[in-house]
């Protein structure tokens, strides 16, 4: 499975849950906005490794809106500390999914650390999440997201990046359009 | 309601109340012992979400999904954490104009004895002018509570970061 299969999935369970989603720095977004461009997608350009730590902010201040944050292994393993934020705070309208490709896809597929044994999904629970899945299929990840509303779900996917175009919105608009939507609640 | 300031109140009652004042109901924190009692005060308040994080750049993040989902967000740290949060106020706040308040212990100046809090305490300023960061000294409890209110209200209207600055002498 590449990033972009999972991407689409868990694009399609924010489209079906009507939860906001959160992405992840670099070619993610990029991926996503070309799966799936809707105003309730937050593209985060800038300020790696936060992705998870704004999904947790936007729970934590919707209780009654499903939040989904796709973060990438490269990014979390710079922002370890949220796993154990998230973890004592652990809102049940929150679903973080780390997409593992082992590799720092944005910046020339440099090796990560999870590509020579370290487990986010062993990180997550240490850290103090009960509810942390792993998949390592697309067959997997469709039964594991269908099962799960919220907790953390680490999926590994094969190293590369589509070719996704570059997303044609300025940061002020991105974030106008996500915030006229993000106050109502879930369906 | 907000309760007035009692007469004696302390610096950190003060701190609580121009939080208060300016709406604030979003906290995170990552301690320093001058505001240990400020962070006892938010964390009782049923009002307020207290989200305590592992470091400041993590609580840069929070805030800002605070901000988006409705919220008026502040953080309580020591002015070292600034350090820690640059490339977030950056290309996180400034990028996409989401306003946030600093309330810092401003450690390493007048009175501090341990010197490696220095280096940061001196660059505190400057750090914050080079990141177009708006800045506010309060020179007595009963400015501190109108400072933090202002502070919000930059934030708010300009789209950016704002930081309030308590030093040594403020928390005696």
């Amino acid at each position: 499975m590449q990033r972009i299969d999972a991407i689409r999935e868990i694009a399609q369970k924010a489209g079906q849950d009507d939860a906001l989603l959160v992405c992840n720095i670099g070619i993610p977004c990029k991926e996503l906005y070309s799966v799936c461009d809707t105003p309730g997608n937050f593209y985060m350009l800038g300020s790696m490794g936060l992705a998870s730590s704004i999904g947790l902010g936007l729970a934590l201040s919707l209780p009654r809106r499903k939040i989904i944050a796709i973060d990438g292994d490269g990014s979390v393993l710079m922002n370890l500390g949220s796993l154990a934020t998230i973890a004592t705070q652990a809102p049940e309208n929150y679903l973080l999914v780390i997409i593992d490709n082992g590799s720092y896809g944005s910046t020339g597929d440099q090796p990560t650390a999870t590509s020579k044994g370290a487990d986010l999904s062993k990180v997550a629970m240490g850290a103090g999440n009960r509810r942390v899945c792993r998949a390592d299929s697309h067959e997997e990840l469709k039964h594991i997201l269908q099962d799960n509303d919220h907790g953390i779900i680490v999926v590994k996917v094969n190293p590369g990046n589509a070719d996704a175009p570059n997303i044609n919105m300025c940061p002020g608009d991105i974030l106008r359009r996500f915030m006229t939507g993000s106050y109502q609640p879930s369906d | 309601m907000v309760k007035p300031l009692p007469v004696d109140g302390t610096s950190s009652e003060a701190v609580y109340q121009g939080m208060k004042r300016a709406g604030i109901d979003f906290v995170v924190s990552v301690p320093c012992l001058n505001l240990k009692e400020v962070i006892q005060m938010v964390h009782r308040d049923p009002d307020i979400i207290h989200v305590p994080v592992t470091r400041e750049e993590e609580g840069v993040g929070v805030c800002a999904g605070a901000y988006m989902g409705g919220r008026r967000p502040a953080m309580l740290m020591q002015n070292s954490g600034l350090g820690n949060s640059v490339n977030a106020l950056a290309s996180l706040n400034q990028l996409y104009g989401i306003p946030l308040v600093m309330i810092m212990s401003h450690r390493g100046v007048e009175g501090e004895p341990i010197c490696a809090q220095v280096p940061m305490g001196e660059l505190t300023t400057q750090l914050l002018e080079i990141l177009e960061i708006p800045y506010f000294l309060p020179d007595s409890k009963a400015d501190a509570i109108e400072k933090i209110q202002v502070a919000w209200k930059t934030a708010l209207e300009g789209k950016k970061p704002s930081a309030v600055l308590l030093p040594i002498p403020f928390w005696r």
